[in-house]
């Protein structure tokens, strides 16, 4: 087994929910290949692939990582935000911020269910986001200077991961749409919060709405740079497309996003920060000047204004967690103990026959 | 999230009248825990009226296979199906 999949999941956790141990030897290669055949009709039928069903083993592995990036991203995405929520103008606008970052927290639990379902385990994806060895979108290592970025990242950044995400929602491997299908049905209103804000500010004095323009400024750019590489230089872009994990390229979707925010942008009395930005009659699109690669590489490399601090708060912040999960686990125990004193000698343990009975509300 | 802590399903009945229909999986020391983690995660918009956490553990799935011939034996019988009879012209309510 290749190492994404070694479980640290206990065995009969795997038996249910990954494959089983007969596929992890891997079969003969004459019923590999009427396996494999089995996959790609499905797969080119449009069906969905399940958890407990045969699949490539670069399937499984393209998946882990997109899955565990996808989460990382949603747990570290909740730092900027969370750096407001003291400082929230109003309580209205604190209520919906606290409740935007819970959000986040649920979506990365919601892709992490996802994630273990191929065999990967929790502690093992969240040892290898604090240990830097599983990326999260470079879009994070930002920081949120002014309150304004509350919104643009509302806006811009969850309007860009809606984008991209609505697709996902038919990709080919069911607990992973399923997961997005939540997702981005909760993702709407994170968009619409930010824009409201904006368009708060924008509507205010001289003072916010430059404020405003400034933070549209800052993130613009790195919005844009969330849809990847461009296809020529995205190295998973086209066997993903193949498998329909994916099923649009990186600059259709930039371009599809561009060319949702132009009009908005002018609906809320702001400007984008490209000179080259017009309408092609031709093409039916708006063009958009160069991305500086340069930069997102560099901040895909760790040298971004806040990735030493995200990782590093992230870090603290599971190890300050540590006495809770002890004490949950120590109070399990001591109601496990008690259960089994207060069971008479000789009676099976286990709390009722059928869980409907107890479970019925 | 610790590595001992087990897994559980997560069913939910979003209201009155309907089944409790599977929402996706957690981990929780305890049943109580998983209780109160799934209403955060899967009813933060009232979603629900109902949950039931089942520990995975537990399931007894039908194959390791979901193509699996065990759902073979149906297949072949088409006259389980009222489609399967044919009814003359003009007979109503049948």
């Amino acid at each position: 087994m290749t190492p994404v999949t070694t479980p640290s999941t206990p065995p009969h956790q795997q038996a249910e929910r990954g494959m089983g141990a007969d596929a992890a030897e891997g079969p003969p290669s004459g019923a590999e290949q009427a396996l494999q055949a089995a996959f790609d009709a499905a797969v080119a039928a449009d069906e969905r692939i399940e958890p407990r069903d045969w699949m490539p083993e670069a399937y499984r592995a393209s998946l882990v990582r997109q899955i565990a990036q996808h989460a990382h991203s949603e747990i570290i995405g909740m730092q900027p935000e969370a750096n407001w929520i003291t400082r929230a103008p109003s309580l209205r606008r604190k209520a919906i911020l606290m409740a935007k970052v819970q959000d986040e927290a649920g979506h990365g639990l919601y892709l992490y269910g996802a994630a273990e379902t191929l065999g990967a385990g929790r502690d093992e994806l969240l040892d290898k986001l604090h240990t830097g060895r599983q990326k999260y979108s470079s879009i994070f290592n930002y920081p949120t200077l002014t309150w304004a970025d509350v919104g643009a990242i509302g806006w811009l950044v969850d309007g860009a991961a809606i984008t991209n995400q609505v697709p996902l929602c038919r990709c080919s491997y069911g607990p992973y749409a399923r997961a997005m299908v939540r997702i981005c049905k909760e993702e709407s209103f994170h968009q619409r919060q930010g824009y409201e804000l904006l368009l708060a500010l924008s509507r205010g004095t001289e003072a916010q709405r430059a404020m405003a323009q400034d933070a549209v400024n800052r993130w613009w750019w790195p919005s844009l740079m969330m849809f990847g590489p461009p296809d020529d230089e995205s190295p998973h872009s086209a066997r993903s497309m193949a498998w329909k994990i994916k099923r649009h390229s990186n600059d259709e979707l930039r371009q599809r996003f561009v060319d949702i925010c132009v009009p908005q942008a002018e609906a809320l009395g702001l400007t984008l920060p490209d000179p080259d930005l017009r309408w092609n009659e031709e093409r039916g699109h708006w063009d958009f000047g160069a991305i500086d690669w340069q930069e997102f590489r560099d901040v895909l490399k760790g040298n971004g204004p806040c990735n030493e601090q995200r990782l590093s708060q992230r870090r603290r912040a599971h190890e300050n967690g540590a006495w809770v999960r002890e004490a949950a686990a120590a109070h399990a125990a001591k109601q496990a103990a008690r259960r089994a004193a207060a069971q008479p000698p000789g009676q099976p343990s286990g709390q009722a026959a059928r869980p409907t009975e107890t479970a019925r509300s | 999230m610790s590595a001992d802590w087990p897994l559980w399903e997560v069913f939910v009945r979003s209201r009155r009248g309907l089944s409790h229909t599977h929402a996706g999986s957690l981990h929780a020391p305890d049943a109580q825990m998983a209780l109160r983690n799934a209403r955060d995660l899967f009813t933060r918009r009232s979603e629900g009226v109902s949950l039931w956490v089942v520990p995975a553990a537990e399931i007894t799935a039908s194959s390791p296979d979901e193509k699996d011939p065990f759902f073979a034996p149906a297949a072949d019988k088409p006259y389980r199906h009222p489609t399967f009879y044919e009814v003359p012209e003009g007979v109503r309510n049948l």
